[in-house]
């Protein structure tokens, strides 16, 4: 899949449509998820990222092709934000051969460095290191990297390490905090000193910025200024994006901790709701909006009925080594 | 041919690869300007410039991550844990992430890192500066462990690990640095990783060890031939891959194995290595013992520490009681 392109390249309304899709994308394939999961075809956990999708479009709106980009345990809107072609996604959820890493990585680990996805971190801040190290690398490259991670990483040792680290070298990396209000079960207030994960960017010497992650708009702006400034050389840049997941931690949490208010609350605020009111504010066709929404869906559609037709790997067949020669 | 000191060996393997290949770089605490601790670094920063080796802040974890994030997106990180003890802080993009993303991204990518630390007992440094951490990463599949026991077998075998397309945990035993021995042959100046040598021949018995307890083991090996007993001695290079052919054969021939291990026995690589040898040649098996020191944390105090390690003579000592001969 044709990573995102930048209003520059094709104009703000072709860009914030292209947009607007791949997050109806990420909707309707963690909903997908979700019933082939219930279905059994879905193995172990996922955790979903329905509720968070204009944090990862935002984002990855900003970025080159080329650039790097780490995700977490809760990566599909990662890798399909960043352009993984959501059928081996779907297949490599489903244990099957034509995922895109054969089946043998599974919802929390995918890989996809063909778009620059480095790895999804089924340990919680590993995704801060491996753009950390994907900095060194894009560094020399003109290239920048991002980390996405949540509330409940900022308080790894690996935020602290290498927030320090990015800023002592100037590294052109992006940590993105998603702040779903939630490590896990435990409310941020239980386990966050200070409740304020943008503000600790301070203590590195490092720009941070507060931002609606429920909003494209914003959060492709606050992107867009923190990869110039990681391109132009001027170091690292803390992105706190506050949001909400629309399912629970993992598919074993249903939630039971978080209000019906609240959840209401959050509802309303929907990202793709609001993203598609500004679309039509902004003068896009609806005809328009619903044709691409159409499209989404049937191409959706055939993904999860290719990937349910592929094959699962043949243990006898697979030519897994230990070693790269 | 010349005498190279350990020490000036690893310098000399990471100039001649950072000089070779642009893609190399050397990052770690206090390697650049200082550097090293065990001076082991020095002159590399002036000579390649901040880009390709730098200092670090003390972010183990940190950096283990970036050697893992620059390794799967070009580069071919070379970086310094100090000591091998402070691996522990490391452990989780090796274990996690390194070792596991060439077969779980289905071979997409590469993890061409090296992870050097000083490793060893006998400095008198305490518990918890004088581990060999090498058995910590026994079993982790996709990880390679390199233990050099000469200057020319540490030229060669760093050399061989930088250009090791895997992930290589590299052990430098402190005692070594200050060792000086012939510079590597020709064809050895670069040791693939994963094959074993036969350090000096023998026919009653083979003493296989790694690290520092290779030149134990030829200086008992000199003492027992002294007095007809004509010991075999392997150097395994690598603790993973474990070169088993190597030892098979040799005990093919002597019949008997000693297993000489700095660290405790269980869980360690010797146990690992009898377990082996046992499976797959047992039938050529008169005698198979280990020698490992006690289950307890390495001493401070240098009479206990002298005590609790395998030396040269307790190797000779422990042979000769195995085999029934008095000195």
């Amino acid at each position: 899949m044709a990573s995102l392109q930048s209003a520059e390249q094709v104009g703000t309304a072709r860009a914030y449509l292209e947009a607007y899709a791949r997050m109806r994308l990420i909707r309707e394939f963690e909903a997908a998820m979700h019933r082939l999961f219930l279905r059994g075809e879905v193995h172990g956990t996922t955790h979903l990222y329905a509720g968070q999708e204009a944090v990862a479009v935002g984002v990855c709106m900003a970025l080159d092709a080329e650039d790097y980009v780490a995700g977490t345990y809760r990566g599909h809107g990662h890798a399909l934000a960043k352009g993984t072609d959501p059928e081996p996604l779907l297949a490599e959820m489903l244990g099957r051969a034509t995922g895109v890493c054969g089946g043998r990585a599974g919802s929390m680990n995918v890989i996809d460095l063909a778009h620059g996805l480095v790895g999804c971190y089924g340990i919680v801040g590993g995704s801060i290191a491996a753009a950390l190290g994907a900095g060194l690398s894009a560094q020399r490259q003109g290239r920048v990297s991002v980390a996405f991670f949540g509330d409940g990483a900022a308080n790894q040792a690996y935020f602290h390490e290498c927030l320090n680290m990015a800023s002592v070298k100037r590294l052109p990396v992006v940590f993105v905090c998603e702040n779903n209000l939630y490590a896990e079960f435990t409310p941020m207030a239980e386990a966050t000193a200070g409740a304020d994960i943008a503000a600790r960017a301070a203590a590195y010497a490092m720009p941070s910025a507060v931002v609606d992650g429920n909003d494209l708009w914003a959060v492709r702006a606050a992107a867009a200024e923190a990869v110039g400034r990681a391109r132009s050389g001027e170091g690292p840049t803390l992105l706190e994006c506050q949001t909400y997941r629309h399912y629970g931690h993992s598919k074993s949490d249903p939630a039971p901790y978080r209000t019906k208010e609240e959840l209401e609350r959050w509802r309303e605020r929907d990202p793709l709701i609001g993203a598609r009111h500004r679309l039509l504010a902004e003068g896009v066709a609806e005809e328009e909006i619903t044709a691409v929404e159409q499209s989404t869906t049937a191409a959706l559609d055939q993904a999860v009925e290719n990937a349910l037709a592929a094959p699962y790997p043949d243990p006898a067949a697979d030519r897994a080594t230990e070693y790269s020669a | 041919m010349s005498d190279l000191e350990f020490r000036v060996a690893i310098r000399d393997a990471l100039a001649e690869e950072l000089e070779r290949d642009p893609s190399v770089v050397f990052f770690g605490e206090d390697v650049a300007v200082a550097g090293g601790v065990f001076k082991a670094t020095p002159d590399l920063a002036g000579r390649f410039g901040p880009d390709r080796v730098f200092d670090t802040p003390i972010s183990e974890l940190a950096l283990a991550g970036a050697a893992y994030g620059a390794a799967v997106t070009g580069l071919r990180p070379v970086f310094e844990v100090m000591f091998g003890d402070f691996m522990a802080l490391a452990m989780d993009s090796l274990v996690n992430q390194a070792a596991k993303f060439w077969y779980i991204s289905r071979e997409q990518g590469t993890v061409p890192l090296v992870v050097r630390s000083a490793v060893g007992a006998g400095g008198r440094f305490g518990a918890i500066h004088s581990q060999t951490h090498g058995t910590w990463f026994q079993g982790i599949p996709g990880l390679k462990i390199a233990f050099p026991s000469s200057p020319a077998e540490a030229k060669g075998l760093l050399k061989g690990a930088i250009r090791d397309d895997n992930p290589v945990v590299f052990l430098e035993h402190k005692r070594l640095y200050s060792v000086t021995g012939p510079a590597p042959e020709p064809d050895q100046e670069v040791i693939a990783l994963g094959q074993a040598r036969v350090a000096r021949a023998g026919d009653d018995l083979t003493v296989v060890s790694v690290g520092k307890g290779v030149p134990d083991a030829l200086a008992a090996a000199d003492a027992l031939a002294g007095e007809g007993i004509s010991a075999e001695v392997v150097d395994l290079r690598t603790l993973r891959p474990l070169d088993l052919a190597t030892v098979l054969d040799s005990v093919a021939r002597t019949n008997r194995l000693l297993a000489v291990e700095e660290g405790p026995r269980t869980g360690g690589w010797a146990t690992g290595l009898l377990g082996a040898v046992a499976e797959a040649g047992l039938h050529d098996l008169d005698d198979a013992w280990i020698l490992a020191t006690d289950e307890t944390p390495i001493p401070y105090s240098p009479s206990l520490e002298d005590a609790f390690l395998p030396d040269a003579d307790a190797i000779a000592t422990s042979v000769r009681s195995r085999l029934g001969v008095t000195a």
